[in-house]
């Protein structure tokens, strides 16, 4: 017997109801009685000391209340708030700003369009100072300090290390081919549809703050507010309602939700903030900016035998970066990928610039994409050098199925995993032998065509308490199930969807776990006055960490069922067996007690000693990460007029374990994928030397439309996670990971008869044009 | 229905004027500044949060709603550049107390995820299907290329399109809007 939405089906989403009909509700559709608006002053330097701030005509303007300064908020101790990772971070400045579009004051009115007349209306005066927007030349000697209240001597945060320096030195020695490269993997932006913003509403009665806000995580950020504005904990409500794509941009705490907060509290008024799309892309924290260079040894029949990695990692004006607090470089550590290096050593050097905070992640766990990227981009030199084929020397190389659970040379044990069984399958689905026919005719007639391959592994579902905690909070999450008399039941979850169709696949483990059809259960989570607590939903946690905290809650209701059952059963419970999603005497199949009416004796007829009730709460603390893996091939054409690169196909092939909803699955791949297309071929933020920011909207910044995005095909394999309680592994990000390195790896394929090796990302026509040009193509 | 509170507490900004419009077939009568963005004053005056708002560059097309008919992207138009014109948004796609086979048609191809986009992607949608009944894949990725939505890839919202388009061109009939 299947229960219906039970694990594996394709049930369609919960939350489409409202989504298809125009009922979501995103903050910006909050309207309260007598909601102020608040809009902000935003710098144009990017270095500047401030010589004054003059609120005067800002004041005189209709429907203005108020105007917050820096010195305003030093008075409450508020002007600077702590970071995620140790570090400290404006409010708003004092005395100067530290980067273009950074918060200088804010401007509360009656409307929105108001409060923009006020930020209009707010004079400011700078002192420009030297600007520093290039990381290395922020660690040379003379560079000006731009944080002497962290360290007075140098730009550098800090210095992080894994690995055997020597023992990797001497096997790069000892072996037979080396390849060094170069690999700048750019700032780029999430860009989520929705925006950051929030209501504040402080009530002076009861004394409660409440705050919607569009976050990642609820849980944590209450917390924060509590050891930040020193307000009791359970006098702070955060309610993140429905998200509008968060993909990491919405776990960090921004400035404008503190002022939002103040703002509420100093006009007794609810308040309301929303960015808009160029204070978005501008101001909130970025993604990436790291410069690695990374060396491979192999011996010359191809047998990969070490790899060393350094990194200078751009942090922008604070280490605000959203990684679990012992991994100042998040997860980077997993670069030795899908492959048994006897040696490997990774370094990263962080370091102060006059931009925005960087460090957080595009739609993936801690540093996992840079990981990912750098290990399939060097790999894939190598087999040049080598005279192989990318996919020989993969198969060659690969952690054997067998192998698991595998310790890598970085320290990372990896679960499961059966990587060539999944680049077999894409290599079938796409044809790979005939493609590398193609393009051995196409090359001679002069055409351009290359095939990429993206053998990945991934980290995810942040992590065992032991090695992972945000500012102190170890890194579980949490599942909390009611089940009413009816046999209809609520779950409360600590994590928060921002598109994953949470309400869908969580119900669908509590219908296979407990017995349930899919549609009898509520699923609800971002409410910190309900929900129990939870570190939220990003890196690929949910399912890992949430997921089984489910599938453990039911199971203890499960238990309790199992008494309940035996008592309405007149059996013993050892008589009992959980079969076909209900309890049935073993070898009676037709004496049997459903989760229904096992609910309905909870409440109407339990046994004499037995609580009432049939209710589990469980806080689930993985064992380990979770690694999903997948190989990609990508295949292009390139015109040679143009420089443009098309994508002709797409292969992916993903194994994330269990599946709980194939459908899902699937959306969230192709989501993944065309994150991992925007970064190869169309996003990135530059800045000029006087720290201009050069894609500060949606006309410079390109998100990847239907045009430009090809159709992707994807397939399966099924490795479950041996220590998952239903063997799932998360699979919201690997397409982000995984994909930018097929792409690059078929553009330099496609140009690599004319000496080419790398190609920086974005992979834009006129750096190919360039190219094309340079080697005397047309 | 008159919209009176629109004006309150805000007497002295200004200038103002009144505006006359037919959204999803009702009458709306409103004054507000005549600086008011159509998307706000569908959104906060007239209430209907259904529309969303992306950008300030008309790039996302999350705003898009039907102009007698054509899909415009209404952060980008004063709402008294539509005075005693007719709009449709999102909540007006339901009909009865049925949906409109685009809204089934998102649901039962994945056609959205986080649902920011979803209802500008709709309202496109159905303005292509109108013009055009029977789209190809190439066509149906043009018409929403003025529409970004950063989950799902387009692949489902493609499917969901050519989803709707059969269902509207068959016998039994799935209506439009």
């Amino acid at each position: 017997m299947t229960v219906h939405g039970g694990i594996g089906q394709s049930v369609k989403r919960k939350e489409d109801a409202r989504f298809v009909r125009g009922q979501g509700n995103y903050v910006d559709d909050l309207k309260l009685p007598g909601m102020l608006y608040l809009d902000i002053v935003r710098s144009p330097y990017a270095h500047a000391l401030i010589r004054y701030i003059n609120i005067e005509k800002a004041m005189k303007v209709p429907g203005v209340l108020a105007v917050i300064r820096g010195k305003d908020l030093e008075a409450a101790n508020l002007a600077w708030m702590p970071t995620l990772m140790s570090d400290r971070q404006m409010v708003l400045p004092v005395e100067k700003v530290m980067y273009q579009a950074q918060e200088v004051a804010a401007v509360v009115a009656t409307s929105r369009y108001a409060a923009a007349d006020g930020v209009a209306a707010v004079e400011v005066e700078y002192e420009p100072l030297p600007v520093v927007v290039d990381p290395m030349k922020a660690l040379a000697p003379d560079a000006p300090i731009l944080r002497p209240d962290k360290n007075e001597k140098s730009n550098k945060i800090w210095h992080w290390e894994v690995g055997d320096r020597k023992g990797t030195e001497k096997a790069l020695e000892a072996s037979d081919v080396v390849v060094k490269e170069k690999l700048y993997i750019p700032r780029i932006h999430v860009s989520s549809i929705e925006t950051c913003g929030c209501v504040a509403q402080f009530d002076s009665t009861s004394g409660k703050l409440t705050i919607w806000m569009t976050t990642q995580a609820p849980h944590a950020i209450r917390t924060v507010f509590a050891l930040v504005s020193g307000l009791p904990e359970h006098k702070i409500r955060v309610i993140s309602p429905d998200i509008g794509g968060g993909f990491g941009g919405k776990v960090p705490v921004y400035p404008g939700y503190v002022l939002a907060v103040v703002a509420a509290l100093k006009t007794g008024k609810p308040v309301k903030w929303i960015e808009d799309r160029s204070e978005n892309i501008q101001a909130d924290s970025f993604a990436r900016d790291y410069h690695i260079e990374a060396e491979i040894g192999a011996t010359k029949d191809g047998k990969l035998k070490a790899l060393r990695v350094k990194t200078i990692a751009d942090h922008g004006y604070t280490d605000a970066a959203a990684n679990p607090s012992k991994f100042p470089a998040g997860l980077f550590h997993i670069v030795t990928g899908s492959y048994p290096f006897e040696q490997a050593f990774v370094e990263v050097d962080g370091v102060y610039t006059n931009k925005p905070p960087g460090g957080i992640a595009y739609r993936c766990s801690f540093r996992v994409t840079e990981a990912a990227f750098t290990i399939e981009r060097v790999v894939d030199i190598l087999a040049k050098k080598l005279g192989m084929d990318p996919a020989d020397l993969r198969m060659k190389n690969f952690i054997p199925p067998e192998a698991f659970p595998y310790k890598s040379a970085l320290g990372w044990t990896y679960d499961s995993g059966n990587y060539g069984g999944a680049l077999r399958k894409a290599m079938d689905m796409i044809d790979y032998e005939g493609l590398r026919r193609e393009q051995g005719e196409k090359r001679k007639r002069g055409e351009l065509m290359g095939i990429g391959i993206s053998s990945f592994t991934e980290i995810v579902g942040a992590g065992p308490s032991h090695t992972f905690d945000i500012l102190g909070l170890k890194m579980f999450d949490s599942c909390e199930i009611r089940i009413h008399p009816t046999g209809k039941a609520i779950a409360r979850f600590g994590t928060k969807s921002q598109g994953q169709g949470h309400e869908t696949t969580y119900g669908q483990i509590l219908a296979e776990e407990l017995g349930m059809s899919v549609e009898d259960i509520t699923v609800e989570e971002g409410d910190t006055d309900t929900a129990p607590y939870g570190l939220g939903t990003y890196a690929s946690r949910s399912t890992p960490v949430a997921g089984a905290a489910a599938a453990v809650a039911a199971r203890k209701i499960r238990a309790k069922a199992k008494l309940l059952a035996a008592h309405l059963l007149e059996v013993s419970p050892d008589d009992l067996e959980w079969k076909e999603h209900k309890f049935q005497v073993k070898g009676v199949p037709g004496k049997a007690k459903t989760m229904q009416e096992i609910a309905f004796a909870a409440y109407t007829n339990h046994p004499q000693g037995m609580e009432a009730g049939l209710e589990a709460t469980a806080y689930y603390d993985p064992p380990n990460l979770t690694f999903p893996f997948g190989s990609y091939i990508c295949v292009v054409d390139i015109d040679k007029e143009t420089g443009e690169v098309k994508i002709r196909r797409f292969v992916a092939v993903d194994d994330c374990g269990t599946i709980i909803n194939p459908m899902i699955v699937e959306g969230q791949i192709h989501g993944g994928l065309t994150m991992g297309l925007a970064p190869a071929l169309l996003e990135e933020i530059q800045y000029d030397e006087q720290g201009n920011i050069q894609g500060g909207s949606f006309m410079d910044y390109l998100l990847p439309t239907a045009v430009e995005t090809p159709h992707w095909e994807t397939a399966k394999t099924t490795t479950p996670s041996p220590h998952h309680p239903i063997g799932a592994k998360g699979v919201g990000e690997s397409a982000t990971v995984g994909a930018p390195a097929a792409i690059v790896n078929a553009v330099v394929d496609a140009l690599s008869h004319l000496g080419v090796t790398h190609i920086d990302i974005p992979i834009t026509p006129w750096k190919v044009w360039k190219i094309l040009h340079e080697k005397g193509v047309d | 229905m008159a919209l009176a509170e629109a004006r309150a507490g805000e007497e002295e900004m200004g200038p103002f004027s009144r505006v006359h419009v037919t959204i999803n077939g009702k009458a709306y009568d409103a004054e507000v500044e005549t600086r008011t963005l159509l998307v706000h004053f569908i959104r906060e005056t007239v209430g209907l949060t259904g529309t969303h708002i992306g950008c300030d560059t008309t790039n996302c097309g999350a705003c898009t709603v039907l102009l007698e008919g054509k899909p415009v992207k209404s952060c980008t138009i004063l709402a008294v550049q539509v005075d005693g014109r007719s709009i449709q948004t999102v909540e007006g796609l339901e009909s009865g107390g049925k949906l409109h086979p685009i809204q089934e048609a998102f649901i039962e191809e994945h056609g959205l995820q986080c649902g920011f986009c979803t209802p500008g992607m709709m309202m496109t949608s159905v303005a292509l299907l109108e013009k055009n009944p029977h789209p190809t894949e190439a066509q149906i990725r043009r018409a929403i290329s003025g529409n970004l939505c950063r989950c799902t890839g387009y692949v489902n919202i493609v499917k969901a399109v050519e989803h709707a388009a059969k269902t509207m061109s068959a016998p039994s009939g799935g209506g439009k809007a």
